[in-house]
């Protein structure tokens, strides 16, 4: 997919784009109940602790939860059809991305991916997934 | 059956459709006619549920109506919002701090064309950051992806679920608002060949984009048994909250309207299989699958199986959204408010050729965001 535009990383979610800098998938971990959650919060949503979150690095791997093919894009110029997916992580959360190389209509529930990345104009870098290798 | 001793005692529709109205003005003749079907003036309204007019919604319409309520709520859940308000109006009116309640929702979205296919994206919410900048359709892409789901899960077809938009046409047939009314029946073919938008969802999938709106009064149902209509009781209310993100709900089969429908049910001591007409938003053909389920109409995975053979078109076992529903009759957004009007109009016998016979209990269940907000409401009539 073409860059897009991304709004700004907060306090809370800087350590999580800082490592897409370096193409490093992260999930947001409590140390003290280790629950995984994403996106980033400044809460532990499993314990409620608020001191005890760090952002551990993800496999890069999932599976696909669901996808839909979309043929017409809310954003102009965009190319479509493209692939918007739920990936679980094997970490155990759910990220919402796009599935790219690979024929839209090829996708199926249940297929492996892997991370790839987008660089947006900023040095981040977008989270994106592709058929993981057999 | 249990009542909450607060009634609805009019309900009306501003004009629906292509109307060149301004919000406001909709929203005048929707509570100007639901007053006039009660039989009372503005001067006894002194409480006020609305949204979708302004960020102060309940005070502008206030203002506009020229009334200072004593108690208003602008609760924003999308289209279960209204089935919000009235179990809140009820407790307010229990409560003693309102005494007569009117509940009303209007948009122009068709006219003005103020719908966007992303809807809106708020720059500071988490979903700006991790789920806009993949352009999913919005609140498309994620009802698209619960029936992709459901379709895998259960080993259902897209054909299957057309049915829903299929039976939704049979109904708006015989309703003369309907926005479908004489457009002719829908076919299993029309629908899977209709333009695919978000797979496996295609345009006849989805619900219209048209204006419209509409208003219910609510009082107690003591003074309800003085005024004009023939008092629908509320029974029973109940509602959940689920995500605002894509990402939050583990199992895109399961929502809310589980919790939501069992709660109602528990207040009015009913059982669903007591409820003679169901009206739930249909956003989607899949909405009314996943809802359908939640109530407990069939077992899960069974809905579309459950609904072949006619069972939710006119004359079937089970009356489901006997307007046309979202996608045949009326759909302004926020649809919610809509679901009640026409479960307050089958239980005062007033549907004509759409009419369920005798029906005297019937539940609406509204939906709203991204299967984020659930809320149904059981109402009964004593006859």
């Amino acid at each position: 997919m073409k860059a897009p535009s991304v709004p700004p990383a907060d306090v809370v979610t800087a350590g999580w784009w800082d490592a897409t800098r370096e193409h490093r998938l992260t999930v947001q971990r409590c140390v003290e109940c280790s629950g995984v959650q994403h996106p980033p919060r400044s809460l532990c949503i499993h314990c409620g602790r608020t001191d005890t979150l760090r952002f551990d690095t993800a496999a890069g791997t999932g599976v696909v939860d669901s996808f839909t093919v979309v043929y017409r894009s809310p954003v102009p110029d965009t190319d479509v059809p493209y692939v918007i997916a739920r990936v679980r992580l094997d970490e155990g959360v759910i990220c919402l991305t796009r599935l790219e190389n690979a024929e839209p209509d090829a996708w199926r529930i249940g297929d492996r991916v892997a991370v790839d990345w987008v660089e947006l104009d900023d040095g981040r870098a977008l989270p994106v997934f592709v058929p993981a290798p057999r | 059956m249990n009542g909450t001793g607060v009634a609805v005692v009019g309900v009306a529709e501003s004009d629906l459709g292509v109307t060149d109205q301004p919000i406001l003005g909709l929203q005048t003749q929707a509570i100007t006619r639901a007053l006039d079907d009660a039989g009372l003036a503005l001067r006894d309204v002194d409480g006020l549920a609305t949204t979708g007019i302004s960020r102060f919604s309940a005070t502008q319409l206030a203002d506009w109506l020229g009334i200072q309520p004593k108690w208003t709520d602008s609760t924003f859940a999308g289209g279960s919002a209204y089935e919000m308000y009235v179990a809140r109006a009820a407790q307010a009116i229990r409560a003693g701090q309102a005494e007569t309640v009117l509940v009303s929702f209007a948009s122009n979205q068709r006219s003005a064309r103020s719908r966007s296919l992303g809807g809106v994206v708020e720059a500071h919410t988490p979903e700006a950051q991790f789920e806009t900048p993949y352009a999913p359709l919005y609140p498309l892409s994620y009802y698209a992806m619960a029936a992709q789901r459901y379709l895998h899960e259960f080993g259902a077809t897209r054909d299957q679920l057309a049915e829903i938009a299929v039976a939704a046409r049979e109904w708006a047939l015989l309703n003369p608002k309907a926005f479908r009314y004489g457009a002719g029946p829908l076919t299993v073919e029309d629908v899977l060949a209709s333009p695919m938008i978000s797979s496996p969802l295609t345009t006849a999938d989805c619900c219209l984009v048209t204006d419209g709106g509409g208003a219910v009064v609510l009082t107690s149902s003591e003074r309800a048994r003085d005024l004009r209509r023939t008092p629908v009781e509320v029974l029973g209310y109940g509602e959940r909250t689920t995500n605002t993100s894509m990402t939050a709900v583990d199992d895109l089969t399961l929502t809310g309207a589980v919790g939501s429908s069992a709660d109602a049910l528990v207040r009015a001591g009913l059982s669903i299989s007591d409820i003679d007409v169901i009206e739930v938003y249909d956003s989607f053909t899949i909405t009314v699958a996943l809802t359908l389920e939640a109530l407990g109409v069939c077992g899960r995975g069974e809905a579309l199986d459950f609904i072949q053979d006619g069972r939710i078109r006119p004359g079937g076992q089970l009356p489901l959204n006997t307007n046309g529903g979202g996608l045949s009759y009326c759909h302004p957004g926020q649809y919610g408010v809509l679901l009640l009007v026409e479960a307050v109009r089958q239980l005062r016998g007033e549907c004509g050729p759409r009419q369920v016979a005798g029906a005297r209990t019937a539940l609406a269940h509204g939906t709203g965001g991204i299967l984020s907000t659930h809320a149904t409401v059981i109402l009964g009539v004593d006859r």
